[in-house]
């Protein structure tokens, strides 16, 4: 059952380094995580590869595999042929700790700036949501911040310039998420565009095509994000409103 | 070469899963500067894993729910020989630290009224599970990580520092534990991505490690279960307490080889999946123990009716506590009556709607989809027993997680005692909460209550180094990861689900061997400096610390002549009352192994007794105890 | 996270554009060409000035409704004379041939399109390259995204939503009155049909926009609260979902009505009557 398969792995340090050729043994029912982990056993022990829990669940051992960003332990062997090379290299939008192994130390320092969820004066205990109003934010939940989506984006991962100003699909779904729970009550949307960079996303929709939970990043927490931002800072009829006296508050997600 | 930096802080955290987290929310609120070392990414903890809930008696979804009856299916579960005060304190205190994760911001599943809805699960009476689909650990620990971050974000208004008193060391894994006289003065640790060494001054250190569970080839644990917090407790001579109780879960993946033992929740059988043979019976129909005879469905139509109306039939023998489960697949496939890849086939496919198999199993149906390509809603999936979960742990007082060292506190898996010999679903999740608080508050209350701070000797930071650059001295020795898959193959052919008294005997001599062996693991240098982010070395510092908490559970598991919960032996088969009234503690010999001893279970407070009927009792209880 | 001091880190330098395998030119390449061939399509057949009018059956092509240009009132073929005209007309005869006679209506489709979540998508990849396809660098030495005029002028999307939908309604009538018959009473037609499959789809286009999605009930907090938006909100997200099939198709549905109402008005073909 077991077959030779050609591998090509980036390996290096300090942005520095090269792909290695490896011929590698691969059986049945293996994912490229089980390749990389029998080169570490039988041919280059010092190969570093971030991984944990090695079940999609953890979100750590993220790479590009033949150009395309995935996990590792959620690739399988058998969408390759097996005369295939098959290139792994690091995420390219993150500094390289060693071979595989990035810094992603970027997307923790964007946690920590959004603000955090605040439920107003309800104690523990007493809130009462209905499922229909926790399900859109319980799909943003369901992330395991493998951070596959950061590193796809170009605004970001082409231009390295945007870092500061820009946190990225996690972030800003992130934003949306705390934004749509039923009892937070801060009024994200203005910062959703100052200070997160909402205004850069183009929605071409890679985060949501390398999203390993298959969270529609895009349709569910983007674009509805950039449609509240509208109605609070660029509707001209509610900014119109509200200097005649129409509308009260320009705001159109308060809990009605 | 040996450089390294120092850090003080009030409470070291070493662990950063639930426990941990929940450890170092408690200790920073308290107005403590706090660090959390974790071995991986933050966030990225083992905790994640967890799926089916947490277990806490709000009696949302069936009002007779109460901490009584809780703490009766606790004690059940554990078959008497859990900490009754553990079992106690974990009953009544889980709905607070429940709600209080949704104060935090966590978006649990709802019932109508808006409440937080609960599940059913194996051996609990009630629907108690508090859940979000099947992903109810990753919920858990996103809350506690964003948690800490909201706090982060307060230090940060007030001090212009986000790590003002609270930092969380990321890939950072802590070799030894660092003593002042007989109490704890820190940590000592190296930091993954150089290699570097770190000494964390602290007078107080929660162990929160989780479980020992890569001691075993087929697991559901992590590459960081190696049993750490035990390890770093027993060197640092504190006692592990009743270690020879594993949970081996009875529905892990048997396919393919390299996701083995991947857990498959036990969800699927509280949603109505149906555990069959070969021959296609539902065979847990003729596992049910006497103990449970009375609680247990006796025909598959009352089994199938329970899913429906529950008051008023007894629920499926699919869902009894996990050991008997494991147990029972662990026969049947010895039996002939296995399924083609080795385990038996759990079916979920022909008992609900493809939709809403989708909807209440959404990771499952990922899982078997990426991993094995079987889609779950058209056919079944094929599961046996895997390790999960260790029972035993660092032996802490009840109510502060103290341990017997000064200064040291654990909290969640590490720690012993509160699940007895079996840990019922959901009621890790809500361990980890409602000691994780607690020893955190103990740590505080230690260190408030300390007159001057211990200092950190310098013999003992110059030892911890030697220890941890001693591989280096053996570029040529034994490879690790072949050390490592010997001690692997080891524990899981002899000191596995089934047991007895030869081959734990052969077990104890094959880790005599493997002593040895570990002791002339070497590596070569790699990466930046030589140590940095080196898997190699990594390994061969992990391999003392599995080495340790295997030769605890193989003589712990000789020792103890009768079977109970996760302790079964072939040689001896019945649970004895005697047995229960002793716990088997660890500790270090004076040769620096490991030394096994007796010691008398605690007698239950009388108002606890009461609870249960005597008839009941009489299961577990000697003639003497009863009331 | 690791915070003892580390070494100053860089991205991996990898000088290939990408080391992806599949096919990925295919998408951009093809919309690039569709939207291409479409765009000089719909730009000739705006400013042709005839053929877009069968008076027989009131076949009115959705380019030219309404039809403003006082060549629209009175349009003969095959010795049948009929009008076009159903809001006045208020564009003089004379007017330049880039004026198209459907002057009110078809600069907002262009825009409610141009401004379109899909078509942002599909454009920024296929005209500029930005990117074009995940995980392959693109060109640009800087980006600003949509933040900057005239960029910006993407999030008022909403507007031009109001505006198709107010179209969407002209086009149903358009619709409804091509049921004409030949003896003028009901008749159906091919160019009937094809006339409301067109304008069907127009409609799932229209209502199936993220813009409509947020306005319905997206933009709610409690959904549990409003019950009746949250159902609207609920069958619009099930067709948002195809939001970019309905966007191609009616591409394809518009030039299909536009062709056909052409053949027939020009008198190259004559209509399939099924009833009338």
């Amino acid at each position: 059952m077991g077959y030779l398969a050609k591998f090509r792995v980036w390996r290096g340090d300090s942005g520095r380094g090269a792909l290695e050729d490896f011929e590698v043994e691969v059986n049945e029912g293996e994912v490229v995580l089980d390749v990389i982990h029998r080169l570490q056993a039988t041919q280059t022990p010092d190969l570093a590869v971030r991984w944990n829990c090695k079940a999609g669940k953890c979100g750590s051992c993220s790479a590009e595999i033949n150009g395309k960003p995935r996990l590792l332990c959620m690739t399988r062997m058998s969408t390759f042929t097996q005369d295939e090379v098959i290139t792994v290299t690091p995420v390219r939008t993150f500094p390289v700790i060693r071979d595989l192994v990035t810094d992603v130390s970027f997307n923790y320092a964007k946690a920590r700036e959004v603000p955090s969820f605040d439920g107003g004066d309800v104690g523990p205990g007493e809130f009462r949501m209905k499922q229909i109003d926790v399900e859109r934010s319980q799909e943003f939940r369901k992330c395991i911040e493998c951070f596959l989506c950061q590193n796809v984006c170009h605004v970001i991962r082409d231009h390295e310039d945007n870092m500061p100003a820009y946190a990225g699909p996690r972030f800003l779904m992130r934003v949306a998420e705390l934004e749509m729970h039923p009892a937070d009550v801060l009024d994200r949307r203005e910062i959703a565009q100052d200070d997160f960079g909402l205004g850069l996303c183009n929605i071409t929709k890679c985060c949501t095509e390398v999203c390993p939970e298959h969270i529609k990043i895009t349709d569910n927490a983007l674009i509805p994000m950039k449609e509240r931002v509208v109605g609070r800072k660029y509707d001209p009829l509610v900014w119109l409103g509200s200097k005649i006296g129409i509308v009260r508050k320009p705001d159109d997600t308060l809990p009605a | 070469m040996t450089e390294l930096e120092r850090h003080s802080y009030d409470v070291v955290v070493i662990g950063a899963g639930g426990a941990g987290l929940r450890a170092a929310i408690e200790a920073r609120l308290r107005g403590k500067k706090v660090a959390v070392i974790s071995k991986s990414l933050f966030g990225k903890a083992h905790t994640v894993m967890a799926e089916g809930g947490a277990a806490a008696a709000m009696g949302n979804v069936n009002s007779n729910d109460n901490w009584q009856v809780h703490f009766r299916d606790t004690m059940r579960g554990g078959k008497f020989l859990n900490n009754w005060r553990m079992a106690e304190l974990h009953a009544r205190e889980a709905p607070d630290r429940v709600w209080e994760l949704e104060a935090w911001g966590a978006l649990f599943d709802r019932t109508k009224d808006g409440r937080i809805s609960q599940r059913n699960f194996g051996g609990h009476t009630y629907p108690r599970l508090a859940h979000v689909g099947d992903r109810t650990g990753l919920e858990l620990i996103r809350t506690t990580q964003q948690k800490i971050v909201a706090l982060q974000q307060e230090d940060h208004a007030e001090t212009g520092d986000y790590e003002a008193r609270i930092k969380v060391w990321a890939e950072t894994t802590v070799t030894r534990l660092l003593k002042d006289g007989d109490r704890i003065c820190g940590a000592f640790a190296y930091v993954r991505e150089t290699g570097r060494f770190v000494v964390f001054e602290a007078p107080a250190v929660v162990l929160a490690t989780g479980g020992i569970g890569k001691a075993f080839k087929v697991t559901s644990n992590s590459w960081e279960y190696t049993g750490d917090g035990h390890a770093l407790a027993l060197l640092a001579g504190a006692t592990l307490l009743n270690m020879e109780f594993i949970q081996f879960h009875p529905t892990g993946m048997v396919w393919p080889p390299s996701v083995k033992g991947i857990l498959v929740t036990e969800s699927v059988r509280g949603d109505g999946g149906v555990l069959t043979n070969s021959e296609g019976r539902r065979f847990m129909f003729d596992y049910i123990p006497d103990v449970f005879k009375e609680q247990y469905a006796t025909t598959e139509e009352e089994g199938d009716r329970w899913y429906t109306d529950p008051d008023n039939n007894r629920r499926p023998p699919e869902l009894l506590p996990r050991d008997e489960v494991a147990r029972a697949i662990n026969a049947e496939v010895k039996a002939g009556r296995g399924s083609p890849q080795g385990g038996v086939f759990l079916d979920v496919s022909s008992r609900l709607p493809a939709e809403q198999i989708i909807r209440k199993l959404p990771s499952m149906h990922h899982q078997f989809k990426e991993l094995a390509d079987v889609d779950i809603t058209k056919e079944p999936m094929q599961v046996g027993p895997t390790c999960h979960y260790v029972m035993g742990g660092i032996e802490v007082d009840p109510d502060t997680g103290a341990a017997s060292v000064p200064g040291l506190f654990a909290a969640g898996e590490c720690s012993g005692g509160m699940h007895g010999s079996n840990r019922l679903g959901g009621n890790s999740l809500t361990d980890l909460l409602v000691f994780g608080k607690r020893a955190g508050d103990g740590a505080v209350d230690y260190v408030d209550g300390l007159g001057a701070r211990p200092a950190v000797p310098e013999a003992e930071v110059e030892a911890a180094t030697a220890e941890a650059l001693d591989p280096f001295t053996r570029p040529d020795g034994e490879n690790p990861y072949a050390v490592h898959a010997d001690l692997q193959a080891t524990m899981n052919e002899l000191v596995g689900i089934i047991r007895t008294a030869k081959e734990l005997e052969t077990a104890l001599e094959g880790l005599v061997g493997l002593r040895r062996r570990i002791a002339e693991v070497g590596v070569k240098d790699a990466g930046p400096g030589g140590r940095g982010y080196h898997p190699g070395w990594h390994l061969a510092l992990d391999l003392r610390n599995m080495l340790i908490v295997s030769e605890c559970v193989a003589k712990a598991a000789l020792e103890r002549e009768e079977s109970r919960g996760g302790h079964t032996r072939e040689d001896f088969p019945g649970m004895s009352p005697e047995w229960r009234k002793v716990n088997l503690v660890c500790e270090l010999a004076g040769d620096g192994g490991v030394a096994l001893r007796r010691q008398p279970m605690p007698a239950m407070r009388s108002d606890l007794l009461e609870l249960f009927e005597t008839a009941e009792l009489k299961k577990y209880l000697t003639e003497e105890e009863l009331p | 996270m690791a915070t003892v001091e580390a070494p100053a880190k860089t991205r991996a330098q990898i000088k290939e554009r990408t080391f992806r395998t599949d096919d990925w030119r295919k998408y951009p390449v093809l919309t690039f060409v569709f939207f291409t061939a479409w765009v000089v399509y719909a730009t000739v057949r705006a400013m042709w000035g005839s053929a877009f009018f069968v008076p027989e059956y009131h076949y009115l092509t959705p380019f030219y409704s309404p039809c403003l240009n006082d060549a629209c009132s009175s349009v003969t073929l095959d010795g049948y004379t009929g009008s076009a005209a159903l809001f006045g007309t208020f564009i003089p005869a004379g007017a330049p041939f880039f004026i198209p006679y459907a002057l009110l209506s078809l600069p907002f489709l262009l825009l409610f399109r141009l401004t379109c979540y899909y078509y942002r998508k599909a454009y920024y990849r296929a005209f500029w390259l930005s990117p074009q396809a995940c995980a392959v660098r693109e060109p640009h030495a800087r980006y600003t995204g949509e933040t900057r005029f005239p960029l910006i002028g993407q999030n008022l999307h909403r507007y031009f939503w109001v505006a198709a939908v107010l179209i969407s309604l002209i086009n149903t009538y358009d619709a409804i009155l091509a049921f004409h018959g030949k003896d003028g009473g009901f008749g159906v037609g091919l160019g009937t049909v094809i006339l409301w499959a067109n304008v069907t789809l127009l409609w799932l286009y229209t209502l199936s926009c993220h813009s409509c999605r947020h306005v319905m009930g997206g933009r709610l907090k409690n959904f549990s609260k409003h019950p009746v938006r949250y159902r609207l909100w609920t069958w619009i997200s099930a067709i948002n979902t195809r939001h970019g099939t309905y966007a191609l198709i009616t591409l394809v549905s518009l030039v299909v009505a536009d062709f056909y109402v052409m053949l027939v008005a020009s008198d190259t073909i004559n209509d399939f009557r099924f009833f009338n």
